[in-house]
């Protein structure tokens, strides 16, 4: 017989608990369950009124069934019952039953509610206590409603006991964390803090924790606790190991105190007093200090309660990043622990010095301990530290010691556990990036890395070596000739292909002088890879034929032969099929200066954030990644590319389906470079450059199909005013909220396409108007509300002219601009006006700033016109992913790790105009049980939040 | 603290705390992850680890594995600490606690552990000060005979 309760203890529970651990499988379990809920339900519903012992045990039945996995759908009335039972321990089992098992029963948490009340009312302070306890832990928006206001009042009340305090206090901070908008701020916040001097240790612990919430989010309001905070915590260290008692743990003065009074202190700036400031250093020096005394205990309590405090207290020297002193004493501390016999502490020290190598007072002591942790990411047995590891030497890396590092990582990288590969290639990708002087040597990394890693290799990577490749000529021969190499291998990573297909067909021709890799020899490597790959890449290789074809008039019959095979010419792929018909037919039909035109080397990518650095950062929050870090990102990268000039958008063979082709880019690249737009990764520009592009260009020999004319009549409008908009050009705009390129308009005679970039106040649009029938469109003209450069007035059939707008934001605004648009097909009159897809959030600069930071700024836009809200259905699936992708168009930085609640997204974003910036904060809070959102706007300027919440409001 | 679970080397659920709004279904998800996570760690391994945007920080007492969520900014030895004095509190409480006392007194557990960390903060670090309200409620309550391996000696 196993242990069992006795005196009051439940008899049936614990006969009916080991029923369960003797049943051998887990049918009996169930069979002897049901049982038991069957006998519950009879003895519940049965006429016989239950004593509070039988129903108390009957409760406990069910909490334990509930806690074994399984669902429960009665008993909570009973539990209810119970709440309002004079014996403590029925009463117990109710609060605890329902604490595990809230049913959100309207009826029921009325009930709830109102004994909670009776019981915070009784002046019992075990009864408080149990009442207390109960809505912490369930501490629901209902209950928040119902005792926001009480608690505060309980809490700082003369004549509340300690222990009544304690609870009170965290009961108060659950709620806050719920429902901070029913926790009023009052007269009763400055007695709160003031709790710091209580002189009960327990009160000082528990209302600690509450004051440290409300700081970060209400820090002039709290800011007196910071000399509080450090006389107490002056008190605790310089106290003798027995002073304190009960809260002496292992030796160790009140160490949860301690940690907490540290914590609370990162919440500020350093403090400004002299006075206070001095006392804080010495405090900060003594545990410095105590960390080299010996033990006291051998006991590893002892050794991390002290060692929890030396690294809060190093967590606060960093934090204030002020005294070099004890940065570089926090540094060496740190060394000694790396190498450290305990696991633990060997952890530990490595992530805390990775934030220690950002602060430029002790960059360089860090770096000091280079061999250490490249010795610990090689020896480490456990995954975790070995993580570890690598984030530091990716902190400590600079110019100085970036080959070294690199090579260690890529060294690492062959044997690296699979969880944490893809995030090593992304931090190698960006150290080569960002350090690298002379860029052979990036390009080697890079390859290595494909090498060694090729399936971790996401596309940014591979995207970003061919952006830097195209940007800097002085490494183009190495990269062809390095790349040619790297293939002769008889099994390279898919990746490698696409890199050497795509370098190859763009710079082959420097390295052909030698015949060991003449044009054919080229063509023939990259052809005997073709059969291995996928379709994506096949396509991409089939672009760098016809690239070739240019490049060396030698190879055209070569290549001409392979494209006409049927595996080409008839491949089931549509892709694939189109490619091969198509390039074809452009090298058989167009002349070597057309051709040259078509096939031109890529022009210089614009200038943007690093794809890749991007890519990390959304793995790691923003945190990870440094505002300079950024800025370095960029300026090394190489030239920007200047926007192109309206008419000299050369032609291309154009690929109608978005699909991944690099070659596809000649048309989009320039003018989709929104530079700040922090969505702009390459991969963007290939999903939006497809329709607005496909009806450029090379029409004449019927190799795109939109040339076909149309036989139903055009709708007559006969009006020469200008029409009223067209009754979905609101739903039209919404659908360039949050992007900035694509098909504004379409109908079976006209295409409109658009393609937009913003920066600051200013902004471009490049309209393109197609004509999809064969026949001429005449009096072709556009008219804007605003003022507009004339278009071409003739539209031959099957063309496209492009109209280029310049815009400045002026001030803030509602209403789009109307775009009119006139022409005569075939003698009828077409007029036809639409919302121009230029909306206020176009203006936005991206800001990234801190939970706290957001939730002061928060805070003060908190004038009621300040905000805009509404709450609606969605209308898309709630993908969380594309809802960020969406949040990024709309030109806001989107911030992670600053909700409490990670389901939600906030944003912020500053909106410029010539008159004035405008700070928007965002936050977006999905209901996916309900399938609503609910989205709050609060902007400096009440017109803005209003728009954009209508206009955000119509995008999920 | 975002949540606390106490689980065997069997992977059973022994108990199971949760600071912060979830559902059902997430709790199960979280738990049986974390569970299969955390008993695939060999003994020497570290007791901290990262997972999903929280750090975990584990222990273990003879068959019982005691697993803590906690966020980014908290200590992770503190932590490791706050379960050493629960587990010292539930010592202290049963006598010598093992798995069968926390799988039969299972609400006992629920008690001491309110008592000690309420919404996910230390309520009350002093040992006496914790027990003195467990047994002030329960005077009447008393645990005889106990088996299984001890988790402090």
């Amino acid at each position: 017989m196993p242990a069992v309760s006795k005196g009051d203890g439940m008899r049936g529970l614990a006969v009916f608990i080991s029923d369960i651990r003797n049943c051998k499988s887990k049918e009996a379990e169930i069979k002897r369950i049901n049982k038991e809920l069957a006998n519950i339900r009879s003895k519940f519903k049965g006429d016989k009124a239950l004593d509070g012992y039988s129903k108390k045990k009957y409760v406990c039945k069910l909490l334990f069934i509930f806690l074994l996995g399984h669902d429960i759908d009665f008993g909570h009335m009973e539990a209810v019952n119970l709440l309002s039972s004079n014996k403590y321990t029925e009463k117990q089992i109710g609060y605890l039953f329902i604490s595990v098992l809230v049913n959100s029963n309207s009826e029921l948490i009325r009930l709830i509610n109102n004994a909670i009340k009776n019981d915070l009312s009784s002046r019992n302070p075990t009864f408080m206590c149990l009442a207390l306890h109960c809505i912490a832990n369930v501490g629901s928006r209902e209950m928040a409603e119902a005792f926001a206001g009480e608690i505060p009042r309980i809490l700082v009340a003369g004549d509340t006991m300690d222990s009544v305090k304690q609870s009170a206090a965290l009961c108060l901070l659950r709620l806050y964390k719920t429902s901070p908008d029913l926790v009023l701020m009052g007269e009763w916040t400055s007695r709160v803090v003031h709790l710091l001097n209580d002189q009960h240790m327990g009160v000082v612990t528990a209302a600690i924790s509450l004051i440290t919430c409300l700081s970060q989010k209400n820090p002039d309001e709290f800011k007196t606790c910071v000399s509080l905070a450090v006389s107490r915590l002056s008190r605790i260290v310089s106290s003798a190991s027995t002073d304190l008692q009960d809260y002496t743990y292992y030796f160790v003065p009140a160490p949860w105190l301690s940690c907490k009074l540290l914590r609370l202190l990162q919440c500020y700036p350093p403090p400004e007093d002299g006075a206070v400031k001095g006392r804080l250093v010495e405090c900060l020096e003594t545990i410095l200090n105590k960390a080299q005394e010996p033990p006291k205990s051998k006991k590893v309590q002892h050794s991390n309660a002290k060692n929890a405090i030396l690294f809060e207290a190093i967590a606060l020297i960093i934090h204030y990043d002020s005294e070099p002193n004890l940065l570089v004493r926090a540094c060496n501390q740190l060394g000694q622990f790396l190498q450290h016999r305990e696991t633990n502490l060997r952890y530990l020290a490595l992530e805390s010095m990775c934030t220690l190598a950002s602060s430029e007072f002790s960059h360089e002591a860090v770096k000091t301990h280079i061999e250490t942790v490249i010795n610990a990411l090689k020896t480490e047995r456990d995954v975790s530290v070995r993580q570890r590891a690598a984030d530091l030497l990716y902190a400590m890396c600079d110019r100085s010691n970036a080959k070294q590092i690199v090579a260690e990582m890529l060294s690492y990288l062959e044997t690296a556990d699979y969880s944490i590969r893809e995030e090593m290639v992304l931090k190698v990708a960006i150290l080569a990036e960002k350090y690298a002087v002379d860029y052979s040597w990036y390009v080697d990394t890079i390859l290595n890395l494909i090498r060694i890693a090729g399936d971790y290799v996401s596309e940014e990577v591979w995207y970003r070596v061919i952006q830097i490749v195209i940007n800097r000529d002085d490494v183009q021969g190495y990269a062809a000739k390095t790349v040619f190499e790297a293939l002769q291998a008889p099994a390279c990573h898919e990746n490698m292909v696409k890199v050497g297909g795509y370098i190859l067909g763009e710079f082959g021709n420097l390295i052909a002088g030698d015949p060991r890799s003449s044009p054919l020899v080229q063509f023939n490597l990259l052809h005997s890879k073709f059969h291995l790959c996928s379709v994506p890449t096949r396509a991409l290789l089939l672009s760098a034929y016809i690239k070739f074809i240019n490049l060396f008039p030698e190879t055209k019959s070569t290549i001409q032969e392979v494209l006409r095979c049927d595996s080409q010419i008839r491949n089931s792929d549509v892709e694939l099929q189109q490619r091969a018909v198509e390039y074809l037919k452009l090298s058989s039909i167009a002349s070597t200066d057309v051709l040259a035109t078509v096939l031109e080397e890529m022009p210089p990518f614009p200038e943007r954030e690093s794809s890749i650095l991007a890519k990390l950062k959304k793995k790691k929050g923003p945190g990870a990644v440094s505002a300079g870090e950024l800025e370095e990102g960029k300026r090394e990268g190489g030239e920007v590319n200047g926007a192109e000039r309206p008419g000299d958008n050369a032609a291309i063979a154009s690929t109608p389906s978005p699909s991944a082709d690099l070659l596809g880019l000649r048309s989009a690249a320039p003018v989709s470079a929104a530079p700040v737009s922090a969505g702009s990764l390459l991969v963007d520009v290939f999903s939006e450059a497809g329709p607005a592009a496909s009806t450029a260009g090379v029409n004449d020999d019927g190799f795109l199909s939109c040339s076909s004319a149309l036989s139903s009549a055009p709708p007559s409008v006969v009006s020469e005013d200008p029409a009223p908009p067209l009754p979905e050009s609101d739903e039209l705009l919404n659908k360039f909220v949050c992007k900035n390129n694509g098909v504004l308009f379409e109908n079976q005679l006209l295409q409109i396409g658009i393609k937009s970039e913003y920066r600051q106040n200013l902004g471009r649009m490049y309209l393109f108007y197609g004509n999809k029938t064969s026949v001429q469109f005449v009096s072709f003209s556009t008219t804007l509300n605003v003022q507009l450069k004339p278009v071409d007035p003739l539209v031959e059939g099957g063309a496209q002219v492009q109209q280029v707008i310049n815009i400045e934001c002026l001030s803030d605004f509602s209403d789009a601009p109307l775009l009119n648009i006139k022409f005569r097909y075939g003698g009828a009159l077409q007029n036809l006006s639409l919302k121009l897809p230029v909306t206020i959030n176009k203006f936005f600069q991206p800001t990234e700033m801190s939970s706290h930071d957001f939730f002061q700024r928060w805070k003060q836009l908190s004038q009621p016109q300040q905000e805009a809200q509404k709450i609606f259905k969605a209308n898309h699936p709630m993908d969380t992913e594309v809802l960020k992708a969406k949040l990024l168009g709309l030109g806001t930085a989107l911030l992670d790790n600053v909700d409490p609640n990670p389901e939600n997204f906030v944003c912020a974003g500053v909106i410029q105009t010539k008159a004035q910036q405008i700070g928007c904060l965002l936050r977006l809070e999905p209901n996916a049980q309900a399938q609503m959102y609910r989205l709050t706007l609060r902007s400096s300027k009440d017109t803005v939040a209003k728009r954009l919440c209508e206009l955000l409001s119509e995008q999920f | 603290m975002q949540f606390m679970l106490l689980f065997s080397r069997q992977g059973k659920l022994r108990l199971q705390k949760w600071y912060v709004p979830l559902s059902d279904k997430e709790k199960k998800k979280i738990t049986r992850e974390l569970v299969q996570t955390v008993l695939a760690r060999k003994p020497k391994m570290c007791s901290f680890l990262e997972w999903r945007d929280l750090k975990i920080v584990y222990k273990r007492y003879a068959s019982l594995y005691f697993c803590c969520a906690i966020e980014d900014q908290d200590n992770e030895l503190i932590t490791l600490e706050i379960i050493h004095r629960y587990v010292e509190l539930l010592d202290k409480y049963f006598g010598s606690v093992c798995e069968l006392d926390i799988i039969f007194n299972f609400e006992k557990a629920y008690f001491i552990l309110d008592e000690f960390l309420l919404g996910g903060e230390a309520q009350e670090t002093s040992k006496k000060n914790v027990l003195k309200a467990i047994e002030q409620a329960d005077l009447l309550q008393e645990v005889s005979h106990h088996e299984g391996s001890r988790f402090v000696d």
